[in-house]
């Protein structure tokens, strides 16, 4: 019997002398046991097609780590003991003898795997009595215990998944809550307001005309002035929010008189309905992923579980945007998560309807159709019978639109006259200073004069379908659902940098699958949200809202550094990297200065502006890059592993 | 071999701490959301506040206690305005309409309400100070556990951080005279205590308990060192107080000082009842009044209203004797006694957080115009107890929920309104895993890993284990009520009878709290009385 403590220690001699060997002595593992190992463990379809072992990832670490001889009590029992001191610890006797352990014992083997943040526990064990094998239990138990504690965590997942999620649900509403008490868009802002406006708006003339002319221009409805021009599903939730604010404050939505109508009351209201719809829409839907996502993984711990929940239910870019400078997109956001569960789950069906609600909602969530469209494709082509899996498919995605678009596909003008409404191609390539391709090779290449509109519109097009199209082919050939999640980043993020009319609030869209991947890419996630809290940042000083970006910053950062030792483990990056890193935090910080205290030079009154815009828009190509690579290197993996498979 | 190994164990144990394990983690998570609170509402205590800001800044020193250029004067003992003192030099520089004396009055820009709000979170430091100090010996489980029910103490955020006042900073010297006191070093302890006193003369209830302990445990024992001692601890405790006063000694103002820090005009209760014994009283002389009218007596109602807040000289009772400023005074070292025979008899370092709180309980309970804000007093001092025993975290879930409840009233307005009670909820959250976590040690990683199963094979869990903290049924029922007080308060009150009697939302919290809080200091007394075998 041997077993086997590594521990991350961060002592110099030690250090270095028990990394050689170490390494030495995890490559003998890899070599003797990584095929029958893997051969266990291919039967998760999460590992099939991403992650080989988990022990792999660990080994990574092995540069810190130092071995502790845990049982010195058991030499007496067990027949055989070897010291993992000695230079080959795995013998001709008891190669891949690791490999014989009951399932449950390896499931034992890999929580302690996960547990901890450098260290690995082996358990070898063969030909062990049953009084030696309780109390190896009781000794490793003990041990994870410790561990647990020193996790600062314990408490928080002690009872359960739906305790800590109940908690993390409660605790983010209140920070929504918090941050509603501060201005939105636009507040007390004539003539045109901002976006809390445009809402009221809508609510006040959905609730005041007939449903045909919610998107015609008439005496009643100024298109001009904060038109709706988004899709029918938004004007019904208008609609129904409309009805709460009447019953409470008729004032706030009466035709006419309300416009720019501000008051205690009113905003109080307003707030509660975007804080209603998340509550309803957005936490059940992260609560349906959660649990899809960590079923389907098989390594996940609960402390893992809790730090997830807290990434997604937390994100800053999503709760400023939402309750500070007053939008929904928790719901739209909220319907997608949703469908990606529904995929993770293998209900493609409910992730059809899903998704469309969400198209629906907002039509900019068509930054994640190419995902859904390639993945869907692919699984259907995969099956017996793909003709007619697309069908149903189809059918559903067409029932549904047909059901929200009900009441303007009667005639072929009403249906136009919307569908104008929700393109506005006559706004431009792009608004203010975002972060994407064309606004940024701007400064050199003058898009706007150089070509006329519908040139743009073809050349955005034919940029971000050719941008989109590597990730496709990559779900279309080999679908799977890490890559799905990946698709969904690397669709986002062409729309992002490449469509037509691109907000800065539009790097919520790729956010969403980041903070969805959060587990497996914690350097990714954390990157993209402090640019993408970056990119928002002009934005959110017009909004006043600088103390919640600051508060909502330092929680981020704050839980992220919180999270569980082994998500810790994984993220850490070499020196250059990290020293990279610090500098652009560094210049982060100080550009915030300036920019609040400094005014502009007359020269160049967006000077600072199309600074943030270069710096974020670097970062975001490069995690593009990134992403897609990532996307196509699980394609090898799974190539490798199925090679395997053939072999054995 | 297995020492060494173990050794090694350690080591790497603490090697890969996580910044979750340290007290700042804490602190900061609770000071961004403190942060995203600066433009909720506040009370005239902010005024207030910032009045003093104004007068201490702008006046010499022999003014301060005479001015009356606003309603709000200057009512707490000398230390805290010299604190607000040293506040104004940067309120100066960061604005300074905000310390102008004439100009700054109800003054109400953004500059003063960051400044001040950020001078509160600031100053928490000292209860993170004081709380650090007092759990610095625990095993990291209890000390994590305290660490929220302190830190992130829902009724500091609504009393300091929403209403607005200095609290956290007070109870954060509060903790550090106690952790002295555990520590054995009791003349540092009665230093700091005195200090106290000189910040705010309302945690003077526990002076009794102070002293006795003090001269029992530290004084006592041979005549030569208990007086070599007793003269140690006095000369300290004098200094402190001349330090704080002898100005105003030296000024002639000292009977001003006295007559604005006690104001024994302004009657029994506040306008809204503290949750404490004098609301039975008065519920109880109501009762008979009714009682005897049905019964045929000529019974006249009483000029005075309570709910009015201030009270003139005519009796507010019908049928009940008048309480004056004495009776209470006398209730509450009545109430002490038990309490101070068992710190005489047995002075134990280990016992003076429950004995302290105890005494602020008494003080609360039987006080004079006793603010519902007092009852944080016993509430953060009681934290620590909590995690001794399972009995213990049972009375602290309750009483912390309702001593939070019975604060609701302080935040009526609809913006404040989910907030408060988000709070609350996560509190109550927060205290269940923290206390089922705590009580059920060793069985921790058997249930973690069943759930796992659980969660991959059903994916539902059940989370609540039959084993662990659980509170008892009248507890439970107990609670429950509250929700449907609330409710009623809330929704029912105003659909069936509209605006009448619009005070009896507010009277029912502070009866049915009252309740609670006094079920919960018999249950202390009993303990303190009970330990007097062991």
């Amino acid at each position: 019997m041997m077993i086997e403590v590594e521990d991350g220690i961060t002592d110099g001699v030690e250090r270095k002398e028990s990394r050689e060997e170490n390494l030495r002595q995890s490559k003998n593992v890899e070599s003797n046991t990584a095929p029958k190992r893997q051969n266990f463990l291919t039967a998760s379809p999460w590992l099939r097609s991403g992650k080989t072992t988990t022990t792999a990832a660990n080994d990574e670490h092995g540069d810190e780590a130092v071995k502790i001889n845990v049982p010195a009590q058991f030499v007496a029992e067990s027949e055989q003991y070897h010291n993992p001191r000695d230079s080959n610890p795995i013998s001709s006797e008891n190669e891949g003898s690791d490999v014989i352990l009951m399932e449950s014992e390896l499931r034992y083997a890999s929580d302690l795997d996960i547990s901890s943040r450098k260290r690995k526990i082996q358990i070898c064990c063969f030909s062990m009595s049953p009084i030696a094998q309780k109390e190896l239990r009781r000794k490793t138990k003990k041990f994870v215990e410790e561990e647990v504690e020193d996790d600062g965590w314990w408490w928080i997942v002690n009872n359960g998944i739906w305790a800590s999620f109940l908690c993390f649900a409660v605790f983010g509403l209140l920070v929504r809550l918090a941050v509603s008490v501060h201005p939105y868009s636009g507040a007390a802002n004539p003539p045109k307001y901002g976006d809390f406006e445009a809402q009221r708006h809508w609510m006040e003339i959905t609730l005041n005309l007939p449903i045909k002319d919610w998107y015609t221009n008439s005496t009643s409805n100024d298109l001009s002035y904060w038109g709706l021009d988004y899709p029918p599903l938004t004007a019904y939730q208008s609609y129904f929010h409309g009805l709460f604010l009447r019953f409470f404050h008729p004032d706030s939505v009466s035709l006419f008189t309300s416009r720019g109508h501000e008051s205690y009351l009113g905003k109080l209201l307003m707030r509660w309905t975007v804080l209603s719809s998340d509550a309803l829409v957005f936490f059940p839907s992260v609560l349906y992923f959660v649990f899809v996502y960590h079923t389907g993984r098989k390594s996940s711990r609960k402390t893992e579980i809790a730090w997830h929940i807290a990434m997604v239910l937390l994100n800053p870019c999503l709760i400023l945007i939402d309750h500070g400078h007053f939008q929904y997109n928790c719901i739209s956001l909220g319907l997608t998560v949703g469908a990606v569960a529904a995929i993770l789950s293998n209900s493609d069906l409910i992730a059809c309807f899903l998704f469309s609600l969400a198209l629906n909602h907002k039509q900019m969530s068509a930054y994640f159709a190419p995902a859904f469209f390639s993945h869907l494709l692919g699984k259907c082509l995969k099956r017996s019978n793909p003709l007619l899996e697309v069908l149903k498919l189809g059918f559903v995605v067409v029932g549904t639109f047909s059901l929200i678009w009900w009441p303007y596909i009667h005639s072929m003008e009403a249906f136009l006259q919307v569908l104008s409404r929700l393109a506005p191609f006559e706004r431009g390539l792009y608004e203010d200073y975002v972060a994407n391709f064309w606004c940024t090779t701007s400064v050199i290449i003058k898009w706007k004069r150089l070509f006329t509109t519908p040139t743009l519109k073809l050349l955005s097009f034919g940029a971000t379908i050719s941008t989109c199209l590597p990730s496709m082919i990559q779900q279309i050939w080999a679908p799977s659902k890490r890559g799905f999640l990946y698709g969904l980043l690397n669709s986002a993020f062409s729309f992002y940098l490449f469509s037509f009319q691109v907000h800065e609030k539009s790097i919520l869209l790729p956010l969403l699958p980041a903070s969805l991947l959060a587990i497996e890419e914690p350097f990714l996630y954390n990157w993209i949200t402090l640019n993408a809290l970056f990119s928002m940042f002009p934005l959110l000083v017009r909004d006043k809202l600088v103390i919640p970006y600051i508060a909502l910053l330092g929680l981020f950062s704050l839980l992220y550094y919180a999270s569980p030792n082994q998500i810790r483990g994984t993220k850490e990056t070499k020196t250059l990297e990290s020293s990279l890193k610090a500098l652009f935090l560094v210049c982060a910080l100080i550009f915030h200065i300036v920019y609040l205290t400094l005014p502009a030079p007359n020269r160049y009154p967006y000077l600072f502006e199309a600074l943030v815009m270069l710096l974020c828009f670097s970062q975001f190509v490069s995690l593009a890059f990134y992403t897609n690579a990532q996307q196509w290197m699980l394609l090898k993996h799974s190539v490798l592993v199925d090679k395997e498979k053939k072999l054995l | 071999m297995e020492e060494e190994s173990n050794q090694k164990l350690d080591v790497a144990l603490k090697c890969c701490h996580n910044p979750i394990s340290g007290i700042w983690w804490f602190f900061a998570i609770a000071a961004c959301v403190k942060l995203l609170l600066i433009p909720s509402y506040h009370s005239t205590d902010f005024e207030v506040h910032r009045h003093w800001l104004a007068i201490t800044n702008s006046l010499p020193l022999s003014q301060w206690y005479l001015d009356e250029t606003s309603p709000w004067t200057l009512d707490y003992p000398p230390f805290f305005a010299y604190f607000e003192r040293f506040l104004s030099i940067f309120a100066k520089l960061v604005d300074p309409q905000i310390v102008d004396l004439q100009k700054g009055l109800n003054y109400n820009s953004n500059t003063v309400i960051y400044f001040q709000r950020i001078t509160v979170i600031v100053s928490d430091l000292c209860l993170l100070y004081g709380v650090f100090r007092l759990t610095k010996n625990l095993d990291s489980k209890r000390r994590k556990s305290i660490w929220v029910l302190v830190i992130w103490s829902p009724m500091l955020m609504i009393v300091d951080h929403l209403h607005f006042q200095y609290n956290g900073f007070l109870l954060g010297i509060l903790l550090i005279s106690l952790s002295y006191l555990e520590e054995g070093n009791d003349l540092m302890g009665g230093f700091v205590f005195a200090v106290l006193l000189c910040f705010k003369h309302l945690f003077a209830v526990a002076a009794p308990v102070y002293f006795v302990y003090l001269l029992r445990h530290y004084c006592w024992g041979g005549i030569l060192r208990g007086f070599r001692r007793l003269s140690a601890m006095g000369t300290v405790v004098v200094a402190v107080f001349v330090a704080a006063f002898g100005p105003f000694v030296y000024y002639g103002q000292i009977q001003q000082v006295i007559s604005r820090m006690f104001p024994f005009g302004r009657g029994l209760c506040h306008a809204y009842w503290a949750p404490n014994f004098w609301v039975l009283y008065i519920i109880l002389d109501k009762g008979l009044a009714f009682f005897f009218r049905k019964l045929g007596f000529n019974i006249q109602t009483p000029a005075a209203s309570f709910t009015g807040g201030l009270v003139g000289d005519s009796s507010p009772f019908a049928v009940l004797p008048r309480i004056v400023p004495l009776t209470t005074f006398l209730m509450v070292l009545l109430a002490l006694c038990p309490c101070l025979v068992q710190v005489w008899r047995n002075p134990q370092p280990r016992k003076i957080t429950r004995w302290v709180a105890y005494a602020y309980m008494c003080g609360f309970l039987f006080g004079w115009h006793v603010h519902e804000k007092a009852s944080l007093h016993f509430v953060i001092p009681l934290a620590i107890v909590a995690v001794q025993s399972m009995d213990d975290a049972k009375h602290y879930f309750m009483l912390s929920i309702v001593c939070c409840y019975s604060l609701f009233p302080l935040l009526y307005e609809g913006q404040e309104y989910p907030i408060k009670v988000l709070l609350l909820l996560l509190h109550s959250i927060l205290m269940w895993l923290g206390f089922s976590a705590l009580f059920q040690s060793g069985r921790a990683v058997k249930t973690s890993s069943l759930k796992r199963k659980e969660l991959k094979t059903s994916s539902s869990s059940s989370a609540q284990g039959e084993e662990g903290f659980s509170i008892g049924l009248i507890e439970k029922c107990y609670l429950t009520g509250i929700i449907i007080v609330e409710i009623w308060g809330q929704f029912v009150h105003p659909l069936v009878l509209g605006d009448k009697f619009p005070f009896i939302p507010l009277m029912l919290i502070s009866i049915y709290s009252t309740i609670g809080v006094v079920y919960s200091w018999i249950w202390q007394l009993k303990w303190i009385v009970r330990s007097v075998g062991s």
